[in-house]
């Protein structure tokens, strides 16, 4: 295949991964990197490089639409950014000592379980729970915006909150993916924090997650710019797309048809990874 | 609410903290902008050199390119290498989310929330190690 090919073929696959994944709440990470590796036979380490990569674009492209609604909470994300950075760290050390078919199989078991996360029914947070102590001491409760008027949380269990996120930032460092199911679970189930306080607090996150880990696999050379280049541009463009028609959407059985094809990729890299193809 | 005095310890610092969200959600809009221009500057001289050329990433040579260090990717970018160009478009893109550290802790000292600075300074001291400690 030549360069040109590829090039827009990676750009068209990029885009589409980008456009669901911001319509799903899902991310465009978790597709791309079987996309490239699957599909396009790029080695696996090229494949996360490039992902990782993009991961930081769409992050950082939504926060500006996600701030003017008022849901994400500054101090919430700072705070457990140390989790999530040292995580990531660990995560991409951890990357450069196991084989590609480990990797492999342990991104189809997250894809599995991110599939998982996403069509389940949310268990409802228990009402009137006492105040916690730390989160006092942090002063991470606040308030967000609703059709009534502004409305009061706090937060809850934050050394569990805080344990989750490094175990997100580590699967982002060793899988190149933003991990934003586990971000937004350890904010919603465990920390208690209201679902839409969580899922933009975490697409803060994500991009400052990624550039600990970026350092590590840039000076690795797993970053090639030849394969980033359509994978950054494409997930970047379908991403603010899927941003732009999110309201007209119906999510619903979009995000059962993704999670569908999420869990055949999941199955895939399972077995690629079993026989050695990846 | 700028001419409000009180600062931190009220429920006024929700909206100092929203003004800065404000401003970093630009800032961050911004950093990609620039980043992805450059990239699209690079892509588009890398194609016209290169596009005739095959495609092969199925055996991993990272190892040995030159674009794993800023000296490297400077280097290339000096010499208008189209590779070296798409490099340094996704390290402004690296430096983004980075750039977004600094500036949050530079609110929070504002702020005079001496708590919140230490944790981002913390933040900004584990990017600081992955990017120039590998």
């Amino acid at each position: 295949m030549s360069v040109l090919l590829f090039t827009l073929l990676v750009l068209l696959g990029s885009f589409i991964a980008g456009f669901l994944g911001s319509l799903t709440g899902l991310g465009g990470g978790v597709v791309i990197v079987p996309l490239l590796a699957l599909l396009f036979h790029v080695d696996m380490r090229y494949a996360i490089g490039a992902s990782l990569v993009s991961v930081i674009a769409t992050s950082s492209g939504a926060a500006a639409a996600y701030v003017r609604e008022g849901y994400s909470n500054m101090r919430i994300g700072m705070f457990l950014e140390i989790a999530t950075t040292v995580g990531a760290i660990v995560g991409a050390l951890i990357a450069a000592h196991v084989s590609t078919s480990t990797i492999a199989i342990v991104f189809g078991f997250v894809l599995i379980y991110s599939a998982y996360l996403s069509i389940r029914t949310q268990p409802p947070h228990p009402v009137n729970e006492p105040q916690d102590r730390i989160s006092r001491t942090l002063r991470l409760d606040s308030e967000y915006p609703t059709p009534q008027g502004a409305e009061h949380y706090t937060v809850h269990r934050i050394p569990l909150g805080f344990s989750l996120m490094f175990g997100a930032g580590t699967l982002s460092g060793l899988l190149g993916i933003g991990s934003g199911a586990v971000k937004v679970l350890a904010m919603d189930q465990a920390m208690r924090i209201p679902f839409k306080v969580s899922t933009t607090t975490s697409n803060f996150m994500i991009g400052v997650t990624a550039a600990a880990s970026a350092g590590i696999y840039l000076a690795r050379g797993y970053i090639d710019p030849g394969i980033a280049m359509p994978v950054v541009l494409g997930a970047l463009g379908g991403s603010m797309l899927g941003a732009k028609v999110l309201i007209h959407a119906r999510t619903k059985i979009l995000r059962i048809v993704f999670s569908v094809v999420i869990v055949a990729l999941g199955f895939e890299m399972i077995f690629n990874g079993f026989t050695g193809r990846l | 609410m700028n001419s409000n005095p009180k600062i931190s310890n009220s429920p006024a610092h929700h909206w100092n903290d929203r003004s800065i969200e404000l401003i970093i959600g630009q800032l961050l809009r911004a950093g990609v902008l620039l980043s992805a221009s450059v990239v699209i500057l690079g892509g588009i001289v890398y194609l016209t050199r290169h596009g005739h050329t095959t495609a092969d990433y199925r055996t991993f040579h990272g190892d040995t390119s030159p674009l794993r260090t800023l000296a490297g990717i400077s280097h290339g970018t000096m010499q208008f290498s189209a590779r070296a160009i798409i490099q340094f478009g996704l390290l402004l893109l690296i430096a983004t989310p980075i750039a977004r550290v600094i500036f949050s802790a530079v609110a929070f000292a504002f702020e005079r929330d001496y708590l919140y600075v230490a944790f981002t300074l913390a933040v900004l001291a584990i990017l600081t190690y992955s990017l120039l400690g590998s």
